[in-house]
């Protein structure tokens, strides 16, 4: 996973500083005119509707909602870039998206001193969450993560999850009773 | 195939094509009777069904709105999704799992067994185990149920292998891979299990019963079964002197039509069927058909249910095979000392990834609930199955505010847990947390039941009028040609797998409806 936590001179600043914010304390995500771009990862996704820092955030919070180490950026930014073309159906929606990362950004600043996203650790970051879970943006977001999240079949490997079994006979000859270490 | 005149007078009308009304419908073809059934869902055949679970989810439950309260967690979780029930040709017997285990002698005797119960509206079946024997024999023979007739259990999976070596270390002695409606070998013109894993998104070798490719073909080959998809039932219409008449059903268009009959037989799962009759209000019967008792839609049970799901250090892959792959009947006797009454069953689980996020503890989020799904290949898993106390209040009205694209009131299902019921969960929670820790689990989780699978007692079988809906054949006390067949006919709800019982009670009405109708009585 490429964090800024890896990133920064960390170890050369008090953990307090770190998380108050500093210049180098950017995001692995950069926001390039009308996308965000992931150089770590090699990809960038146009945002058309939402501010791109918006979808900065988004992608942000939906790893600290449901955080996966071992799951690159990308799948989080597939699982919530939808909210950018619905968005542009439906304007509730959109203000609905844009004040909930507003909301978080004025938390992140009132504490921290810098946006959500370049707050350095976990931690506050979901702190910052637990605020406002039971809030209508909250619950959108995470309810729509559940399945715009684990449904990605690209992940499943990766859970030791094989998906799809009829076409390949099933598991009968391919280890449905192969645990030896009982 | 046959075909029916929306004017024939002399059929029988089946609402459903589930585990009640299939077998009915094919039982009473293959004695001669001209059915035909009402499916408010299309017809899907095993080449369509979907290893995916939300496709396979999307494609065939029943998704048109209901509503909920009361203080079950399902409530604030899946507030419009209180139940798992198919809305297809075959009901829900496509995602079911294939467990078919017997009631015990004194299930049937709940009320004089336990004794009275503060708060539960126990009551004694009109029927007895006795009765019922041989056509718990003839239903096994039907669906093909492993440790039955000869029928080899099947093969444990590895889900199964840490379940029963859990039960060994608790000691418990009556644990093997179930009775279970999947060939373990061909038989009855379908395959063996091909331990495919994707019981409930439907079983792609056939392996596994459902209605769908069993009941229903062999009914169609007699000439006299008609089995009409998208064709829901909206009203049961009926003549001044309160017989039934007919059936009104609408296809998903909204286009009405009216088929006529000779009777009507209610099978649409414990939460329609009530609906239909609640619906189907006259100015004779004010409270909807068959409700002179005021129990239409009361008693609603859903078992008391949960699971267990458990981390080990090593894999586990419990997705692999027969999704329920094994059974404990140790705890199923009814055993006051355990502080409640009643009993349970242990049964192997397994869900896939996508369906562990969105059941293992609804709503959770951040770093405990993801690491739990980081060990999704190292979990095993086990369901609960007890018996929950019907109550009067626990029960399925009409929504005085959602309609559903017909114009017509949804369904509102309310239900509390009575204090038995949470004592039996808590009580087999410590157990399966038990069993899992003693063979090394270094985590485990009592996860809170997911939306009804198990749908129970809504028009309920009582010796007198007074206290349910339906005598011992089904037939409602009010109207005699009007008969319910489905799991809403239970009176209460035992600790097993209701299926088996559901078509042994088919069955037996089938016999019964035939029987009447040659004696010219109905
Ligand atoms: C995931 C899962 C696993 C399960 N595993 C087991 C198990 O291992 N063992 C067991 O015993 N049970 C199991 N069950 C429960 C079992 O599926 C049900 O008990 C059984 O199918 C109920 O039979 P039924 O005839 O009452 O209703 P269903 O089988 O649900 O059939 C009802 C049918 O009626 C139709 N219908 C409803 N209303 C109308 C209307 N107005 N007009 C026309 N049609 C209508 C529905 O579309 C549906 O097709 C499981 C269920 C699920 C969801
Ligand atoms: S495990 Fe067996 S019963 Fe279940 S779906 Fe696969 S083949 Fe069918």
């Amino acid at each position: 996973m490429k964090t800024h936590e890896r990133k920064a001179p960390a170890a050369a600043m008090d953990r307090r500083r770190f998380i108050a914010g500093s210049a180098s304390a950017s995001a692995a995500i950069f926001i390039s005119g009308a996308a965000i771009i992931h150089p770590g990862e090699a990809w960038g996704l146009e945002v058309k509707t939402l501010a791109p820092a918006t979808m900065q955030t988004l992608v942000k919070a939906a790893r600290d909602i449901y955080p996966h180490d071992r799951l690159s950026d990308k799948y989080y930014a597939l699982a919530v870039k939808g909210y950018d073309a619905k968005a542009a159906e439906k304007p509730e929606l959109k203000a609905l998206i844009e004040g909930g990362v507003a909301d978080l950004d004025s938390r992140a600043m009132a504490r921290h001193g810098v946006r959500y996203v370049e707050i350095g650790w976990e931690a506050p970051r979901v702190a910052i969450l637990k605020e406002i879970e039971d809030g209508p943006f909250f619950i959108m977001i995470r309810s729509g993560l559940v399945v715009g999240l684990y449904n990605q079949k690209e992940i499943w490997p990766l859970f030791g999850y094989e998906g799809e079994s009829a076409s390949e006979g099933g598991y009968i000859n391919r280890g449905f009773n192969d645990l030896n270490w009982l | 195939m046959a075909k029916f005149d929306l004017n024939d007078e002399s059929v029988v009308v089946i609402v459903g094509s589930g585990a009640g009304g299939g077998t009915l419908g094919a039982e009473l073809a293959l004695k001669g009777v001209k059915t035909v059934i009402l499916e408010a869902g299309q017809r899907f055949e095993i080449e369509d069904f979907l290893n995916d679970e939300w496709a396979s989810f999307s494609q065939l439950s029943w998704r048109d709105a209901r509503t909920t309260s009361g203080s079950w967690r399902v409530h604030r979780d899946f507030p419009n999704l209180p139940a798992w029930i198919v809305k297809a040709v075959g009901g829900t017997t496509i995602h079911w799992a294939g467990a078919s285990l017997r009631f015990q002698d004194y299930e049937f005797r709940a009320k004089s067994h336990y004794g009275d119960m503060q708060g539960a509206n126990l009551l004694d079946w009109p029927l007895s185990l006795d009765e019922l024997e041989p056509y718990y024999s003839r239903a096994e023979d039907k669906m093909g149920v492993t440790r039955t007739n000869g029928i080899p259990g099947l093969p444990g999976n590895n889900n199964y292998k840490v379940f029963e070596a859990g039960a060994k270390k608790l000691g418990y002695k009556e644990v093997h891979t179930g009775r279970m409606a999947i060939n373990s070998q061909p038989r009855d013109g379908r395959g063996g299990c091909q331990q495919i894993g994707f019981c409930f998104q439907g079983c792609k070798s056939g392996a596994k019963w459902s209605t769908l490719y069993t009941e229903i073909p062999k009914g169609e080959e007699t000439g006299n079964l008609e089995v009409r998809p998208d064709a829901q039932a909206v009203r049961i219409e009926h003549d001044a002197a309160g017989k039934a008449t007919g059936v009104v059903y609408a296809n998903s268009a909204g286009v009405l039509r009216r088929q006529k009959a000779r009777v009507v037989c209610v099978a649409g799962n414990s939460i329609e069927s009530p609906r239909l009759l609640l619906n189907s209000a006259s100015s004779t019967f004010r409270d909807g058909l068959a409700n002179s008792s005021g129990q239409v839609g009361r008693n609603y049970m859903r078992h008391t249910t949960g699971a267990v799901f458990a981390i080990f250090d090593e894999p586990v892959h419990m997705y692999r095979g027969t999704t329920m792959a094994g059974v404990i009947r140790d705890e199923a006797p009814h055993n006051p000392a355990r502080g409640f009454a009643g009993g349970y069953e242990f049964e192997t689980i397994s869900v896939g990834l996508p369906f562990m996020a969105a059941f293992l503890d609804p709503g959770a989020w951040g770093r405990e609930f993801a690491s739990a799904l980081d060990s999704y290949q190292n979990m095993a898993g086990l369901w609960i199955v007890g018996e929950d106390m019907p109550q009067e209040r626990n029960r399925i009205t009409l929504d005085p505010t959602v309609k559903d694209k017909f114009g017509l009131p949804v369904a509102s299902v309310h239900y509390d847990d009575h204090a038995n019921d949470v004592a039996l969960r808590n009580h087999a929670y410590r157990q399966g947390m038990a069993l899992y820790e003693s063979v090394g689990a270094t985590r485990v989780f009592p996860q809170t039941p997911y939306p009804s699978t198990h749908n129970l007692g809504t028009n309920r079988m009582s010796a007198n009028p007074r206290d349910g809906v339906v005598n011992k054949h089904g037939q409602t006390h009010d109207i005699n040609n009007l008969f319910v067949s489905d799991g809403s006919q239970f009176t209460t709800g035992a600790c097993e797998n209701p299926t088996l019982t559901i078509v042994a009670l088919a069955i037996r009405q089938a016999e019964h409806i035939a029987g009447r109708l040659s004696a010219n009585t109905i």
